[in-house]
């Protein structure tokens, strides 16, 4: 069978890895003495639990036929989006957010599994013949797949996983969607960081001038002027509105984390406080790192959330810079080895489906470290396989194992 | 298909988060450093204070524990305040005010809700101390101090300023240093060296454990005893001797240069200065401006040394080969050096004077002679001051003495260029024969006098006189064993010492004669003024008196020196002959002379140039 000749046998072992990176660095965060390794109690325990599951996951999930998952991926959808309106309305509310379902001693996060349910539902529908993404009907319905549960999760509200589904615009760039979308977008997070980091009145008149100067050398090359025009007054407007919405509509522990992150305010002990200590664990932490459960700020518990979105403080103070530059290889080699095995795939379906896997591990990955690191604003994304987090990890999987499933049936010829 | 930018995306940013990574876990250089981590409490194990012993081993300076009461406000049942107030044994308006006192500095840090509790008040408290939340006692230590006598000697210690904090990465806020005196001089040998322990904090600040299993802690280095070359019953004698006079006392081993006592009056009770009310009691002292008694008058006073500095001439007359044993200059009861100037001179009738008989009637006129003949002997008198200003600094006049105490005074000695702005160049030997008799210009200070009554003991040479004998475990500053030679050869001395001798026992000190004991000394009258409201008005002479006894194997060298006391024999030769013979023969013979000096009372001189009427000197 050539599925099992072609099994992506390094990828596993790589997740494989970062899980048990997970475990090691849960368990040191959560340590007490006298643990139970078995019990579902503690921390450690719930997810060496849920580690289990994801093995049984994995290898029940290999088990159907590929064409199971693309013949209902519009049914697993619509299915999705109703748990996500009922989390709304019944779920329970866990730190000011209501994206959580409770049932007995576990919880579980629809959000979470809305993720590779969409990027299923992309693929099916991009993949289709008639869908050419340079059509405009077809980039709207794709936008209106992903659009609706971030939509419904911006609602409950988790910004985090909301910002995790930007990933899917990202494939569909790389589906071919014309570049102006990805120019418009990058121009407005550079206009919306300076202006906040400058001030309205100040990137007003610098744009005004390089403004002028570029008009002054359109009309000596007699260049149409009028798109410039227009770009420039759609700029005004933005930087207007950006001040507005920063100062009217964000609330002000949104405004402070972006202030802190941009060094506009440093502010140690209210909402700086996460940022700072967690540079201070990395600092602590030097090239070799102060060794398993030695970690003098994960011991002293002085950062919250280590044991999930924090956890890579925990891989910095205890293991050093190389054990955080080896998490950070692994998951450059995976990301990498996943695209060089999906560039050769021929089914467009199985081929969108791959690179909304890589797409989400790397915004993940990439704000989760960020973040953790003080270059980016805190928000609550975990880190892909390592993070505690039941939901999380068994969601992970799936998309993993989906990946997995798809790379083990490609055909390098017809 | 796009997918490279998937892969330059990817390779773009993990570099990004690994130059971020490397530049805080590879290039910060803190990380090393267990102490800059945020989550490590220093404690800090500081050792006891080093003690203070004489030369006979008596025990002066110690440490006595004392207890303050410390409050974390926020763990108090405010509630309860009348029952806590009636615990802590003060009222509830007294407990409300030190409460909201310490409240307002930090509801949750602790602070010191009564300090130095007594053995009683700590006793009573202790035991109730397991219903007063929010209450905990901390055990501290202060100086004790054995004799009430040398406060200025031994200095104090008090908290560290800013100041030091931040020159001397030693201190920490809160901590104390040695100020002044001893304490200041030798602040690293009685200290020691404070250990640490770090403990691991948790994010409530609690401590949950030792860090790191103690890896990184250290022993505190032990402070060292310091054993003085005082000896405190000579020094406390000195003290009742100097009762209701204001000057001091200086007396040193010659052999040694080790400093038997170091009388300064009016003192104080070095235990004033020790525990909440220090800052208080130090202001008052400093208050006292009549009496001073923080002013250190045998190492600050700079006063004149009068006749008492004719020792000096007599010798460089000699070294210098003006005169000789038995030169003999006519004395016409005072000397006319200029015209219409005339230094009267304590005999009226017409003498012949030589050296020896010089020295003990101190004849003004011979050393006024002698002092010309030294100057004029050169082709200018600038060239013959400044070879005087040499002999006259090598036995340490002029300059600070080096002593191991932090204050000081260099006294002055004038050398031919203050004369020659002074005196716009146009001077001669004449113009500053007051330099003769220890007036004019000159200025010394008790110790340097009481040095050069050792250096003439020893013949020529002194050791820097010194505090401290022994330093456990260690030595002493490899200086206080080297000998400083003077410019006189050790020949010229003896004919000098016989004068000397001849003072007490048939010159201007006979009063201070003792039966068994031969003392050689100079008594020393000097004119000082004072400056009220712009006015320059003279005060009674000051009392002074340096001398060594036994003659020919000198044990002790002393210099007295009483502000206004008159002539030298009327108060300081008689002290320092008690002082002599108190430290020689361990008792006193003479009763009637002790009793005398313990009455003496000059207080009513001290307040003359505070009166608003006029007032006689010289009485």
């Amino acid at each position: 069978m050539s599925s099992i000749r072609n099994f992506d046998l390094v990828s596993c072992l790589l997740v494989l890895t970062l899980m048990l990176i997970g475990l090691v660095n849960i368990y040191s965060v959560t340590y007490f003495e006298n643990m139970d390794f078995f019990s579902t109690g503690n921390f450690f325990g719930k997810q060496l639990f849920f580690f289990f599951i994801c093995i049984l996951t994995f290898f029940i999930s290999l088990t159907p036929d590929i064409k199971f998952y693309f013949k209902y991926a519009s049914i697993i959808y619509l299915l999705m989006i109703i748990i996500l309106i009922a989390v709304l309305i019944f779920g329970n509310e866990v730190n000011g957010s209501k994206s959580w379902f409770s049932m007995g001693g576990f919880s579980f996060q629809p959000s979470e599994f809305m993720k590779p349910v969409t990027a299923l539902a992309l693929a099916k529908y991009l993949s289709n013949i008639h869908s050419d993404i340079k059509r405009r009907s077809i980039q709207f319905y794709s936008f209106l797949i992903i659009s609706i549960p971030l939509i419904l999760i911006i609602m409950q509200p988790d910004p985090g996983t909301a910002l995790i589904f930007l990933s899917f615009y990202l494939v569909l760039h790389v589906v071919g969607l014309p570049s102006f979308y990805l120019n418009i977008f990058v121009a407005s997070i550079s206009i919306f960081i300076i202006t906040i980091l400058f001030g309205r009145n100040n990137i007003l008149l610098i744009g005004s001038i390089i403004f002028v100067l570029m008009l002054i050398i359109r009309l000596y090359k007699s260049l149409p002027k009028r798109r410039l025009i227009y770009m420039g007054l759609i700029s005004v407007i933005f930087i207007f509105s950006v001040d507005f919405i920063f100062n009217n509509i964000f609330e002000q522990r949104h405004r402070d984390r972006f202030n802190v992150v941009l060094g506009l305010d440093e502010d140690l002990k209210g909402i700086g406080y996460n940022t700072n200590q967690s540079q201070l664990a990395f600092k602590a932490g030097g090239i070799l790192g102060e060794g398993f459960l030695k970690g003098s700020q994960t011991k002293g518990d002085f950062i919250p959330e280590q044991h999930s979105d924090y956890i890579f403080t925990t891989i910095g103070e205890e293991w050093g810079f190389v054990g955080s530059l080896l998490t950070i290889i692994i998951f450059t080699f995976l990301l990498l080895r996943i695209i060089e095995r999906t560039s050769t795939q021929r089914n467009l379906f199985y081929k969108i489906y791959s690179y909304c896997v890589i797409s989400i591990i790397f915004f993940h990955f990439a704000i989760n470290i960020s973040m953790v690191l003080g270059i980016f604003p805190s928000v609550g994304i975990p880190l892909p396989f390592i993070s505690y987090g039941g939901s999380s990890m068994l969601a992970f999987t799936i998309l993993f194992t989906g990946y997995i499933k798809i790379d083990a049936n490609k055909k390098e010829k017809w | 298909m796009r997918d490279k930018l998937l892969q330059v995306l990817i390779i773009v940013i993990s570099s990004i988060l690994t130059i971020q990574l490397f530049n805080l876990q590879v290039l910060n250089k803190k990380n090393s450093d267990v102490s800059s981590k945020a989550s490590v409490q220093k404690i800090y194990n500081f050792p006891e204070r080093g003690y203070l012993y004489d030369r006979n081993n008596k025990l002066i300076v110690s440490n006595q524990p004392y207890y303050d009461l410390l409050i974390v406000p926020n763990d108090v049942n405010i509630n309860d305040s009348i029952k806590i107030a009636n615990d802590l044994g003060i009222s509830v308006k007294d407990f409300n005010t030190k409460y909201y006192k310490a409240r307002k500095f930090s509801p949750l840090k602790a602070s010191i809700f009564i300090s130095s509790l007594t053995k009683e008040e700590y006793a009573k408290i202790q035991e109730k101390m397991w219903k007063l939340s929010g209450f905990f006692i901390q055990k501290n230590s202060k100086r004790k101090y054995n004799y009430s006598t040398a406060a200025n000697l031994f200095g104090y210690i008090s908290e560290v300023n800013d100041y030091e904090i931040k020159n001397n990465s030693y201190y920490k806020s809160g901590e104390m240093i040695g100020r002044q005196g001893l304490e200041k001089t030798y602040e690293s040998i009685l200290r020691g060296e404070k250990g640490v322990n770090y403990f691991q904090k948790d994010k409530f600040n609690r401590i949950i454990g030792k860090f790191n299993d103690g890896i990184n802690d250290t022993l505190p280095t032990l402070s060292k005893k310091l054993k003085l070359t005082l000896d405190i019953d000579l020094q406390t004698y000195g003290d009742s001797l100097m009762n209701n006079k204001y000057g001091s006392i200086v007396a040193i081993e010659p052999k040694s240069g080790e400093i038997l006592a170091l009388v300064n009056s009016p003192g104080y009770d070095p235990n004033l200065l020790v525990g909440r009310e220090r800052s208080e009691r130090y202001k008052s002292l400093n208050n006292d401006s009549i009496g001073k008694p923080l002013f250190d008058r045998g190492l600050q006073g700079q006063y004149p040394p009068g006749s008492t500095f004719k020792i000096i001439n007599a010798l460089i007359g000699l070294q210098e080969n003006i005169i000789k044993q038995e030169t003999t200059f006519k004395c016409d009861g005072g000397h006319f050096y200029a015209r219409n100037s005339f230094m009267k001179c304590h005999t009226s009738e017409p003498t012949f004077t030589n050296l020896n008989n010089a020295v003990y009637t101190s004849c003004n006129t011979y050393f006024a002679k002698t002092y010309r003949g030294i100057i004029e002997n050169y082709d200018s008198p600038s060239i013959g001051l400044d070879k005087w200003v040499n002999y006259v600094k090598s036995f340490g006049f002029g300059n600070y003495l080096g002593y191991d105490h932090p204050t000081g005074k260099p006294g002055f000695i004038p050398t031919s260029s203050y004369y020659n702005s002074w005196y716009n160049n146009s001077w001669k030997a004449v113009t500053t024969i007051s330099n003769s008799i220890g007036q004019g210009e000159i200025l010394t200070t008790p110790i340097q006098l009481a040095n050069f009554a050792a250096t003439i003991a020893n013949r020529g040479w002194y050791i820097t006189p010194h505090f401290v004998k022994e330093i456990e475990n260690d030595s002493i500053n490899i200086n206080y064993r080297k000998k400083n030679k003077s410019l006189i050869n050790p020949e010229h001395f003896e004919p000098v010492i016989q004068g000397m001798i001849d003072v007490v026992e048939k010159g201007t000190a006979t009063n201070s004669i003792i039966r068994n004991i031969k003392i050689a000394g100079k008594t020393g009258t000097a004119e000082n003024f004072v400056k009220i409201n712009g006015i320059k008005k003279q005060l009674t002479d000051h009392s002074i008196f340096i001398g060594f006894a036994p003659a020919n194997d000198p044990k002790i060298a002393v210099c007295v020196f009483i502000e206004n006391g008159y002539w030298g024999s009327r108060w300081a030769a008689p002290i320092s002959s008690l002082i002599i013979e108190k430290y020689i023969n361990g008792k006193i013979e003479r009763n009637w002379l002790e009793k005398y000096i313990l009455e003496g009372d000059l207080s009513a001189e001290y307040l003359k140039p505070y009166l608003t009427s006029n007032f006689n000197i010289n009485e």
